[in-house]
């Protein structure tokens, strides 16, 4: 059906009840994912269509359900598990990383385990240093996990049927601010087309999602869409920008980054994690690594939180996730 | 053990602040975040207004914080939840500072960077998490302390039901056990984890048999009544203090709000709520006093003297300014 628009919630709790229809080793469990239908909406529906026996409601025991879509994985079952906000890791990251992420390599890759585990970043909202953050970097670094963070509707049903068909372990990142939901502001170009039939977008492909020939914006996630403002604002005054949203950073698309920067000259990495030692500075590695084809027209610029927990007051949290002002500041400083 | 008319009317007055304190924060939040303020399409903007974020509140809650910590001192310390106004209230820590922090001012006990979950006061010994289970762990550390520094202050630790299945909560009651450390580890059992029931969640009714598995005292308050919190919380207190170790106390409490505000409360069923008002035990302590002298022209100058001091902390709240910017990036470290 042509111009259906969805919420990127909504895609992505369609791109899960598609998959339970397919296969019956697929169930969700979390806290609140069943008679809530997830706090953040990504099993919106789910219980009525399936029921208790395959969406199922957690306790607050992190350790003990992560852990257990790791066992039922490992059993050929297909779990789909919450992790409510990615700040909450803290409490399961053993079973996280020493065991979904490391099983299959220390088996010889003879343990399959095909898991999803879902979980919310990002602030904007206000709500802290332990319900803001987004890490996905943290798990990027880990070996053993792929790791999904879509921007979009479209992108998210996509990237969900990819990952639950996929027999490793996947980290699905959705950033609040971009799901649609009817009590928290969002950029609305989340919401987007989503083709009611099933459909799968493979991993590390990313996409230019704008194209220009003065800078290259590497971003994913909500900051593809704070760019897109920036662009907007650049473009009045003449200044060309490509963006690039990774879509997954595990396998991360290399050659779309350096094909880009090839063409601009200029590299501007937009990122909502913290600075240091993360995902900004990969990029930049990337491209350190790559300097004799890329021809680098001067210093590459990393947007980030400055290495900060976030902080609660407006003010302050305005100040360290980067904004669209910030963004287009940016660019022409690195334009002059 | 039985509270003297002084610790009824203090009980009392502290209720009516937590109350008072968390109703007004009701109408404060909806400021700003309902439309035609907010983003087109929306029904409400969870970061607009003048206090953004989530923001979990305690009405009807009240007897488990005011009848443990009626028992404490400025030297005991107290770890708390998400759910942390009425404990720091009940804890003594200041109404004007409270509120300024949940508006983000720099007149806030954390300059406006911790935000409602995160509440610290090292005058009052009191700090509290948004990740739940968090506040066990480090109260056996303040236990242990005050045990190696030879004092006899206590620490109490509260959490809710949903907790009591998290693993901090089980090896923290094992770590003070095996240490003797002077813990008492309070459930407030007000059988909600947002919409996930105790009975959904956990395997046993009662969470102070648990109690049974690491060799200490478990008693469960059967009933949202300050006074027989009071009378628990006391002993156990008691033996914190004479070297006799931790204690697991369950209270059977009432959240008459949504887990957050905001909260459509889908799963909960129809006028659960409003039977529960029926029985409030803030009323219950009121007719109690009533009828064993307060008279009722005291009992208005209490309700005056509440309500000021509520009202003058949200208007400091409000009049009080932001940081500055360039505070964002000091204080990660000391
Ligand atoms: C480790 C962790 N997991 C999940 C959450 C999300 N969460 C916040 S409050 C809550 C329910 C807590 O229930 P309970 O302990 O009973 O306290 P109550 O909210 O009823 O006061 C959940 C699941 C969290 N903050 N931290
Ligand atoms: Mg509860």
């Amino acid at each position: 059906m042509a111009d259906r628009e969805l919420t990127m919630a909504a895609a992505i709790s369609e791109a899960i009840a598609q998959e339970m229809e397919n296969d019956d080793n697929v169930f969700v469990m979390g806290e609140d994912v069943a008679k809530y239908g997830g706090i953040f909406g990504a099993t919106g529906g789910l219980l009525d269509k399936f029921g208790t026996d395959r969406v199922m409601d957690t306790p607050i025991s992190e350790t003990a359900f992560i852990g257990a879509a790791t066992g039922a994985a490992a059993e050929g079952m297909r779990p789909i598990v919450e992790l409510m906000f990615v700040d909450f890791f803290g409490v399961c990251m053993d079973q996280i990383y020493n065991h979904m992420a490391k099983n299959t390599y220390m088996s010889g890759g003879n343990v399959k385990l095909p898991v999803v585990l879902t979980t919310a970043i990002g602030g904007g909202y206000n709500d802290a240093a332990q319900h803001s953050q987004c890490l996905y970097g943290l798990f990027a670094h880990v070996p053993g996990l792929k790791i999904v963070v879509p921007s979009n509707a479209y992108d998210a049903k996509g990237l969900m049927i990819e990952s639950i068909r996929d027999d490793n372990p996947v980290m699905y990142f959705f950033h609040k601010g971009i799901m649609g939901l009817p009590w928290m502001a969002y950029f609305t170009g989340s919401t987007n087309e989503v083709p009611e039939e099933s459909y799968s977008i493979p991993f590390g492909q990313a996409k230019v999602v704008r194209e220009g020939t003065d800078v290259t914006i590497v971003t994913l996630s909500q900051m593809v869409h704070k760019s897109t403002a920036a662009a907007d604002a650049l473009a009045e005054d003449g200044i060309s920008a490509e963006i690039i949203d990774l879509r997954t950073l595990v396998p991360l698309d290399r050659e779309t980054v350096l094909n880009s920067v090839r063409k601009t000259g200029r590299l501007c990495v937009a990122d909502e994690d913290y600075l240091s030692f993360g995902l900004s500075g990969e990029i930049a590695a990337l491209v350190a690594e790559n300097l004799d084809s890329t021809n680098l027209n001067g210093s590459v610029k990393r947007l980030a939180v400055p290495d900060v927990p976030i902080p609660y007051s407006r003010p302050l949290e305005q100040t360290v996730i980067p904004q669209v002002a910030h963004i287009e500041s940016t660019v022409r400083e690195m334009m002059n | 053990m039985e509270p003297t008319k002084e610790q009824l009317l203090w009980m009392y007055e502290q209720m009516l602040v937590i109350r008072d304190f968390e109703e007004t924060m009701v109408n404060v939040y909806l400021e700003g975040k309902l439309p035609p303020e907010i983003q087109e399409g929306l029904a409400f903007d969870i970061g607009s207004g003048l206090v953004p974020g989530e923001m979990h509140l305690a009405a009807g809650q009240e007897p488990v914080a005011v009848g443990s910590c009626v028992h404490l001192t400025d030297d005991d310390t107290i770890t708390g939840t998400h759910r942390p106004h009425h404990f720091a209230i009940a804890k003594g820590i200041s109404l004007n500072s409270l509120a300024a922090e949940m508006f983000g001012k720099v007149t806030g006990l954390g300059r406006g960077k911790g935000g409602h979950m995160h509440l610290f006061s090292v005058d009052k010994k009191f700090g509290c998490s948004g990740i739940i289970g968090a506040g066990m762990p480090q109260a056996c550390g303040a236990a242990l302390a005050a045990k190696k520094q030879g004092k006899d202050w206590v620490t109490v630790t509260f959490f809710g039901e949903g907790a009591a299945n998290q693993g901090s909560f089980h090896e923290s009651l094992n770590l003070a056990a095996i240490w003797n450390l002077p813990v008492i580890f309070i459930c407030e059992d007000n059988k909600y984890a947002i919409s996930v029931t105790r009975e959904e969640s956990t395997a046993i009714a009662n969470n102070a048999d648990r109690a049974i598995g690491y060799g200490i005292p478990g008693v469960r308050v059967e009933n949202n009544d300050a006074v027989e919190v009071y009378d628990v919380v006391g002993e156990a207190v008691a033996r914190g203090r004479q070297g006799k170790g931790p204690s697991l106390i369950e209270v059977s409490t009432d959240r008459y709000l949504g887990h957050f505000q905001g909260d459509a409360e889908a799963y909960r069923p129809e006028n659960e709520v409003s039977t529960l008002r029926e029985n409030d035990p803030i009323d219950r302590l009121q007719q109690q006093l009533l009828d064993s002298g307060m008279t009722e022209e005291e009992d208005s100058q209490i309700k005056e003297r509440t309500k000021a001091s509520v009202q003058e902390a949200y208007a400091f709240a409000r009049e009080s300014a932001y940081p500055d910017t360039s505070e964002a990036t000091q204080h990660v470290f000391v």
